[in-house]
Formats: C-alpha cells, structure tokens, sequence
C-alpha cells in the first residue's frame, strides 16, 4: 500500500503542476493539431485515402507531439533539483518510475483525445471508436512507459533535446509498426484474426518494456 | 556502533582520476552538532552527497545508526534529513502542496498538522498557500529547512544552510540545529561562515583535498581567533 501510495503523490504533484501551469499539454496539444492541419491540406485525406493513411497521420501526430510532452517530464525535474529531492526521500525507485510513467500516459492520452475528434471533423470521417481506441491506449501505454525511462536518461545528458528522440525512435519501432497496423485494421474495418499477430506484438512490447524499464530505472537515476 | 549515529568509515570517492573523497572517517555521537569547513573543492559537498545517498561512494562504509547505508538506502533515507544547494521544490507547486509531497513520500501520518508545525517553525506558516517561484530565496531556503525537518530524522544533514538567509532566519537556523542538539539528534553542517557555524558547533573537521585534515573538538580552540589561526596553517595562508 505504501508503494501505490508513493506512487500516487508522484502522480497527483506532476497533475497539480500541470493544471496550474498548462505548459506542457497545451505545446503537446496544438503540436499535435499542427501536424493534422497540415497533413489535412497536403494529402486532402477525404474517403478511402483515411483509411490508407489515416493511421500513418494519427501515429506521426502522436509521437511527435508525445516526445515534446516527455523531453519536459524528467528535464524540469533535473533543473530544479527536485528529483534529488524525490531521490532522497524512502521511496522505491520503481514507485518513482510507475508515477512519472503514470503522469506521461495521462498527458499524452489527453493530448490523443483533443486530436482524435479534430481528425474525425477534419476529415469528416466516423470512426470506428472501438477498436480504435483500445489499440491506442496500448501503444501509448508502451510509447510512454519506454519513454519515461529514455526521458530519464536524455535528461542526464547535455543534449536532451537532441538524445530523446534519437534513443526512442529506434527502440519504438516494433511498438509503432504494430500500432499502425491496429489503427489500419480498425479504420479499415478488418477482422480481428487478420491484425492479431500486431495485437500481439503490441501486448508483448508493452509487457516486456515496461517491465525492464521498472527494473533498470534505478540504475538510470541513480549516480 | 550502537550510540554512533553516522559512522564512515575509509570512505573513497572519485571523479574520473580525480579524488573527490580518501580514507575519510569520523563519526558523530547524538546530540552533537559537527561544522563541516574547508576551502572550495575540499570534498565537502561530495562527504555530504555520499552520507545522502545521492552519491555512491568507491569504498568504505557509512552506517546511519545501526543501518548500513550502501546495503539498506531505504532504511537510511528514512533517518536522514538533508538541505543541499537546490530547494529541491517545485516551482509551481504551493509551499504547502510541496510540503504535502514529500510527507506523502514519507509515508507520514497527520501530515497537515505536521506540515503547519515545521512551517509555524522555521516561520513560513503565513506564506504556505503561496505558489514555491513567488517565494523569495531566503523563504524557499526556510521551505527546504521544513522539507528536512517533516519527517523528524534522527540525522540531519545540511551543506551551506546559511546561504540566502537574513539574519533573522539564519538565527532560527541556529535555534533549530541547537533544538536538535537537545532531542537527541546528530547535525553535521559545512559552511563558509565560520564565525556563524563555529558559534554552535560541538566539533570542526577540516577538510582538504578530499581529506579530513583535522578533527577539532570545541576544547581544542579557544575562540574563533583561535581557530582561525589552526585554518589558516591548513589553507596554507600563514
């Protein structure tokens, strides 16, 4: 019980934060609203070409605008010290990682919830809201538990900015091909049986990656 | 061991080929208040970081109490109380909900009332609903000293408490590190103001060049000239 409540003050101080300054959903959110805009004028996405690129679109909007949202979620921390702070408080360092990895998810998933509707208006389009959004939540909650942990790391170094894509988008991979490949059997109304080998991939990237992320989490932000 | 409460013992530290830290040990009874002093780069910082966890030493042994530190951080965190350089707040978190943060990382029960008693302490029980970045730097200085004291550690820890405070507050500093004394618990503090430190310090150690090059108690110096004059031959100024 101790160990969920640590977890939950980490949570409930990075929303505290959050709501009282509004910095980083509102970057994540019109940076996400941007890339739709313009793949909206560049592509013209109407009818069948959603259901060809429409998971594509949804995906580069994610992930960008996810990266901005996690580059900040250890970077201010570093700043201001206050994650020594965290560190020399009795907590386990799991409790610490599953807390900012909360804190990412919810972020993000607000950010995913404000595109969504827009892409649907934008492109006039009814989407197939389950399985739509089960597939997403799955790939954020992998997106966002690796880079919780790889935010940790490019917060240590002199170029964050720079590190945390370029750690991320490698190890991401096999996560953000099966995630595309959902959000294309869903927007293209296939059977499940013909998408389930990426359901799969998905479930096991999100299992295994969060798993050692919560393992080697300590080592990361310890000295 | 059993009456220590920090105890170190050969402790080594390096940066790169450099020697942060070599062959430190002492320790600090309960109810002793020990002034950490020496020129910039001594090692003081780094002794402070390693006895918090926040540096991991290459050898020797520290013992918070009867607990290992290397062995059982967790155990030991709980017993430490520490001011750094940094306020470790957040910024655009309230005193309060700050305060509200750590104690739920503490895991302390009747958090509220505890939190207005350290705030009431070290005088910041009127600023508490006000967001931590309005706070002047001497206010968060007196937040981090609530932050240390909210959980009621057995050690505390502080590296250049001093800096950023007015005269009033550096005298509640002074009051609570000799409250401290009197509960029983063990305070070890670096600083530069010597006049200031040495006024309540039961011991000096002299550090430099990663080494304690002297462990004076109170009866070794008369008085801060006194004093000065054994730093002085130290520093190499005489």
């Amino acid at each position: 019980m101790k160990f969920i409540r640590q977890v939950s003050a980490i949570v409930q101080k990075d929303l505290a934060a959050e709501l009282r300054t509004k910095e980083n959903l509102s970057a994540m959110v019109v940076f996400a609203l941007l890339v739709l805009v313009i793949f909206n004028f560049a592509f013209e996405l109407q009818g069948l070409d959603i259901r060809a690129l429409g998971a594509g679109v949804l995906w580069v909007a994610f992930t960008f605008s996810g990266i901005l949202g996690l580059g900040r979620s250890f970077a201010a921390e570093k700043d201001k010290g206050s994650l020594e702070g965290v560190l020399l408080s009795p907590v386990d360092r799991g409790a610490v990682f599953l807390g900012k990895a909360a804190s990412n998810f919810i972020f993000i998933s607000v950010m995913e919830a404000t595109t969504l509707p827009l892409f649907a208006i934008l492109n006039n389009a009814n989407l197939p809201w389950f399985p739509l959004i089960p597939y997403i939540v799955l790939g954020t909650l992998g997106f966002a538990g690796m880079g919780t942990l790889l935010s940790a790391v490019a917060a240590s170094t002199k170029m964050r900015e720079v590190m945390l894509p370029i750690l991320l988008f490698p190890v991401s991979v096999p996560l953000l091909m099966a995630a595309v490949n959902l959000t294309k059997g869903a927007l293209q109304d296939r059977d499940f049986a013909d998408i389930a080998n990426w359901f799969n991939i998905l479930i096991v990237y999100d299992v295994i990656f969060l798993v050692i992320a919560f393992l080697v989490f300590e080592y990361v932000v310890e000295e | 061991m059993s009456d220590t409460l920090i105890a170190v013992e050969k402790l080594d530290k390096t940066f790169g080929a450099r020697w942060a830290l070599r062959g430190i040990s002492f320790r600090v009874m309960p109810s002793d208040i020990v002034a950490l002093v020496g020129p910039n780069g001594a090692g003081k910082t780094t002794l402070l970081r390693a006895l918090t966890t926040l540096a991991r030493p290459n050898a020797g042994k520290i013992f918070i109490g009867k607990i290992p530190l290397l062995q059982h951080a967790n155990a030991a965190r709980a017993a430490l109380g520490f001011v750094g350089h940094q306020t470790f707040m957040y910024d655009d978190l309230t005193a309060f909900e700050n305060l509200t943060f750590y104690a739920r990382l503490y895991d302390l029960p009747d958090a509220t009332a505890r939190i207005h008693t350290v705030a009431q302490r070290v005088g910041i029980a009127h600023r508490l609903n006000d967001v931590t970045r309005t706070l002047s730097r001497g206010l968060q200085q007196r937040l981090t000293i609530a932050r240390m004291l909210l959980h009621e550690p057995a050690v505390l820890l502080l590296d250049e408490p001093y800096t950023g405070l007015d005269k009033v507050a550096a005298d509640l500093l002074d009051a609570m590190m000799l409250d401290a004394k009197s509960e029983g618990r063990a305070v070890l503090f670096s600083t530069h103001d010597l006049e200031r430190g040495l006024a309540i310090a039961d011991r000096a150690i002299i550090m430099k060049n990663g080494r304690i090059v002297h462990d004076l108690p109170r009866a070794d110096w008369r008085d801060l000239a006194g004093f000065m004059q054994i730093y002085a031959e130290v520093l190499g100024d005489k």
